[in-house]
């Protein structure tokens, strides 16, 4: 089974949107991703207890890159952890890379099949292009 | 020997602690308004009512289940950065609750507080939260090493609690949203702070009387 992939965000519909976006780069492939995004009123914020839920329900057995949006939206990811199963702890990595672009690299690298270590790389990895391509051209490393 | 900590005095804390934030909410809401994003007061009251009505449908007894409770509750449905800070803190002190007498509430107030410092990896100083949980952790401990009473004891980790409050006012944020205002950001006490200060005052009051 591919890596799980979790967007956290302090808006439903900005993690919605984010979901919308990297799933277009993979047509027809399947892919586990899960949202836990707004407060329990359906505003913005973030719920650390949804947040270990959908760990837990994209992961399969070989875990989950979780990616978010600022603020406490790291902070409840983080608290998230103390919630889950230790099995499925062992197996969460939180990605520091940015929201949208790191979604779409670690959803293209998890659909193929990769460790979840690649696809947090990948996920590292995402604003790459943006910079190369801004800085006219010249390499610019990841992170 | 000392009285034991009870489920029903942590309720009793918690349900003060909902009442005073309930009457300072618009106070805090003011604080974070002019350093953050002005909704400390209104997250926390919201959480920390939830939080109360959460211990009145469960009546859990045991202590350690009641700051469990009060924790999921408050990550729940608080929203915002206290949310994860509180529940961690609630979290924590839950699993470090031993035998329920003052020197094991204190024990479990200092790891919910160094919960809060790993989560937010904020430091004394910072102008935060800590800045006061720090201060009254301190002089909790240095009041029951004395020997002096719960009661007095928590008195004592009250005052030190909002000494160390109002030394938020001249400190320039280092954490959260009004690190963003950097410079600005000095002159105004902080709002984390100012709500762990009435966490502490809830817990002088609703243990007053105990040895």
């Amino acid at each position: 089974m591919p890596v799980g992939l979790v967007v956290v965000s302090h808006s439903r519909a900005l993690a919605d949107a984010a979901v919308v976006l990297a799933r277009g780069m993979l047509p027809g492939r399947e892919l586990a991703v899960e949202v836990a995004a707004g407060d329990v009123d359906g505003g913005l914020g973030t719920d650390a207890t949804a947040i270990a839920a959908a760990m837990t329900a994209a992961d399969s057995g070989d875990g989950v890159v979780v990616l978010m949006d600022l603020g406490s939206a790291v902070l409840s990811a983080e608290t998230a952890l103390e919630l889950v199963d230790d099995d499925v702890r062992e197996r969460v990595v939180l990605s520091p890379a940015p929201l949208v672009e790191g979604l779409v690299g670690a959803a293209v690298t998890a659909a193929a099949g990769a460790a979840r270590t690649q696809v947090a790389a990948e996920a590292l990895r995402g604003l790459a292009p943006k910079q190369a391509h801004l800085s006219g051209g010249q390499a610019v490393g990841g992170g | 020997m000392a009285d034991a900590v009870h489920g029903a005095d942590l309720t009793a804390w918690v349900q003060e602690f909902a009442r005073l934030v309930h009457e300072q909410r618009d106070v805090l809401t003011e604080l974070d308004a002019a350093i953050g994003d002005a909704d400390h007061g209104t997250n926390l009251d919201r959480g920390l009512a939830a939080a109360v009505s959460a211990l009145a449908a469960e009546s859990p007894t045991d202590p350690a289940a009641v700051l469990k409770t009060v924790a999921t509750t408050l990550i729940r449905t608080v929203g915002g950065a206290s949310g994860p800070l509180y529940g961690t803190f609630f979290l924590r002190a839950s699993g470090a609750l031993g035998e329920g007498d003052g020197a094991a509430l204190a024990a479990a107030l200092r790891a919910g507080v160094e919960g809060i410092a790993a989560r937010g990896k904020a430091e004394p100083g910072d102008k935060t939260m800590l800045d006061a949980l720090g201060p009254a952790c301190d002089a909790l401990d240095e009041a029951l090493a004395d020997g002096r009473p719960l009661d007095v004891a928590l008195r004592a980790a009250a005052e030190g609690a909002a000494r160390g409050r109002d030394a938020t006012v001249p400190m320039v944020a280092r954490k959260g949203r009004a690190s963003y205002l950097g410079e600005r950001s000095a002159g105004h006490q902080d709002p984390g702070a100012t709500s762990a200060t009435l966490l502490m005052e809830a817990a002088s009051t609703a243990l007053a009387g105990r040895s």
